[in-house]
């Protein structure tokens, strides 16, 4: 048991001494296992994307492409291309809003809290957790009713409202952390509410306005319940169009795959590139993480 | 995320400049006057939220449970009040129960296995090695992705098709000689549902990873190493020091995922569409409000999805703020 004492000493990232070197070796093969699990559809999607149409069959499921073929990518760009350009046209202002909706909810309820705000606070965070199902029946009457429903506008306001829960939560934390004595300076000086807000707490507001556009992106963007009772043909998304080019029985696998991957670019570039955005965004779900 | 910083005792900090005030004005009606001065802008600032989450939350749900609670069962239909009576009539059917019987199943292997996969992720790379950052980028990819296009590849993945027609795994299974192991997958009667939570895993696990990571390195050094120079053994160490203290990270990754996976949809859509197989609450729910169209009865399966949520995260909620300020004083 006391020999296995170096393991304490190993810093994360780093090598291991002599003892724990079988013990790092063992660890390391049950990671690229895994890593092959994980890595599996992946394989699957651009292997299969790149397949001409008469090799995207039972046969050859698990080979490489013998001919590597654009065919299936130029048919799934033409039949995802306006949906690409809906989602995107729905997700920046609906990230953007509540966003901007967040920020200013987290300053009041870290910094300036007026009485019953945690149970306000609560509220709002029991908001993020209830299933849109809950709501979907009123939302769409009241979008039929006042004849909104058809654009694209019935959806970017479900992914404003209900993202404003999560963006209250990232802001409300990132303020709490803001220094005490910088907002007190400057209510001293006697800047009120707003111009506090305006000099001191949005200047530094930066990193929690990443985190929430990313996340309210990536989450507006994955959407498909929404998506789908609350837009029509001209304004589906590309998570319905996804799902209408896969469900179709006539369209091969190459097709299917590629626009699966097409789908998902947007997002796993975010994903790649901004991972530790990503990642906080994340954590904020999971409260006392 | 939450670390000190989410304390209310420090958001309270805030409001300390009204002490003084308070003591300098001696009358009642000044006092008020200026605590209004001092609440009162804040309160509409986040006024327009508490409206729209109003209207949108808490008012649609009032609407949604008025009509469950109604005979609307066609759109046209007025409705009138018949209490309980679309609750207990759902049961009767035998869609309902087998939906309901499926969600659970789901839910307990996808809650289960993104709990323990994604615990053991965090145990690996726990105390680093090489390649860390590869390997945690990897197993988080999933998350970025939407369940749609997840369902794509799994569906090719898991299709139930014989082994010389079958295009996923089965097909590699009969390429290694792992014959046995080929299976009906999501369209078994008894194990489907199982299957079915097996693309859930692979999507989640990573979230789970990442929670277990922050839970195991936020435990102090000096812990383990105490417990170590008491003569505990590496899982000694994990098991009496490390674990007991990952139980809020564990509560919130049960809640995140267990919430997930009882309201369920797109997942099950793109890989089954709205085959009675893979039937769960949510996708019945569907069918009902925009196939059958009845609002009524759809009202009442959104009700209880909503009642099923409310019972863990309400309570998860009340004990997270309450945890936080007992931390904060």
């Amino acid at each position: 048991m006391s020999q296995r004492a170096p393991e304490r000493v190993v810093a994360p990232g780093g090598g291991t001494a002599g003892t724990t070197r079988r013990g790092q070796a063992v660890k390391f093969a049950v990671l690229i296992v895994l890593a092959a699990f994980f890595l599996m559809p992946m394989y699957v999607l651009v292997a299969t994307g790149f397949k001409p149409f008469a090799e995207a069959t039972a046969a050859r499921a698990w080979l490489l492409p013998r001919e590597w073929s654009m065919e299936g990518w130029s048919t799934a760009w033409t039949a995802l291309a306006p949906g690409l350009w809906n989602s995107v046209r729905m997700v920046v202002p609906a990230a953007v809003v509540s966003a901007v909706l967040g920020s200013l909810n987290g300053y009041v309820m870290a910094r300036w809290r007026f009485p019953g705000a945690d149970t306000v606070f609560t509220l709002f965070l029991f908001g993020m957790f209830i299933p849109y199902q809950a709501v979907m029946i009123p939302l769409q009457q009241i979008m039929v009713s006042s004849g909104l429903m058809g654009g694209l506008f019935p959806l970017i306001l479900a992914h404003t409202v209900y993202g404003i829960p999560i963006c209250t939560l990232i802001f409300r934390n990132y303020y709490a952390s803001i220094p005490h004595t910088l907002i007190e300076a400057a209510r001293v000086d006697g800047a009120g509410l707003l111009r506090t807000y305006a000099h001191v707490v949005l200047p530094v507001s930066a990193p929690a306005f990443a985190v929430t556009l990313i996340w309210q992106f990536t989450s507006a963007w994955n959407d498909f319940l929404f998506a789908v009772f609350l837009t029509g043909p001209q304004s589906w998304p590309v998570t319905v169009q996804l799902n209408n080019v896969a469900g179709s029985m006539v369209v091969p696998y190459n097709q299917q795959m590629a626009a699966a991957v097409l789908a998902s670019l947007p997002t796993l570039v975010i994903y790649l590139v901004l991972g530790r955005y990503f990642m906080r965004g994340l954590m904020a779900g999971a409260l006392k993480g | 995320m939450s670390g000190p910083a989410t304390r209310p005792g420090a958001a309270e900090g805030g409001t300390g400049p009204r002490r003084p005030t308070r003591a300098r004005h001696g009358s009642r009606g000044r006092r008020l006057r200026t605590r209004v001065r001092s609440w009162g802008p804040s309160l509409l600032l986040v006024s327009p939220s508490i409206l729209l989450i109003g209207i949108f939350v808490y008012g649609m749900i009032g609407w949604n449970t008025r009509l469950a609670l109604s005979d609307q069962h066609r759109p046209t239909d007025e409705g009138s009040f018949v209490g309980l009576d679309n609750f207990v009539a759902l049961w009767q059917e035998a869609r309902w129960p087998a939906a309901v019987n499926n969600a659970i199943v789901f839910t307990v292997v996808f809650v289960g296995g993104a709990l323990l996969l994604g615990w053991l992720l965090g145990l690996l790379l726990d105390k680093g090695i090489r390649g860390e950052p590869v390997f945690r980028t990897l197993f988080l990819a999933p998350m970025a992705v939407s369940f749609i296009a997840t369902g794509v590849v799994w569906r090719w993945l898991m299709n139930p098709a014989p082994a010389e027609r079958a295009t996923g795994l089965n097909a590699l299974f009969v390429h290694v000689n792992l014959d046995f192991l080929v299976n009906t997958w999501w369209t078994a009667p008894d194990l489907g549902m199982a299957a079915m939570a097996l693309p859930a895993i692979w999507q989640l696990s990573g979230y789970v990873m990442a929670l277990f990571l922050a839970g195991f390195r936020g435990v102090p050094a000096e812990l383990r190493e105490a417990a170590r120079v008491d003569g505990c053994s590496e899982w000694g160490v994990y098991w009496h020091v490390v674990m007991p203290r990952l139980r809020p990270v564990t509560l919130s990754a049960v809640i995140i995922i267990g919430h997930m996976s009882l309201k369920v949809f797109d997942l099950i859509i793109a890989i089954a569409g709205q085959q009675i197989v893979a039937d769960v609450p949510a996708v019945y729910m569907w069918s009902t409000v925009f196939e059958v169209r009845d609002p009524a009865k759809g009202a009442t399966i959104a009700s209880y999805l909503l009642v099923a949520v409310a019972v863990f995260v309400i309570p998860y909620l009340v004990w997270t703020m309450r945890e936080e300020r007992s931390e904060g004083r």
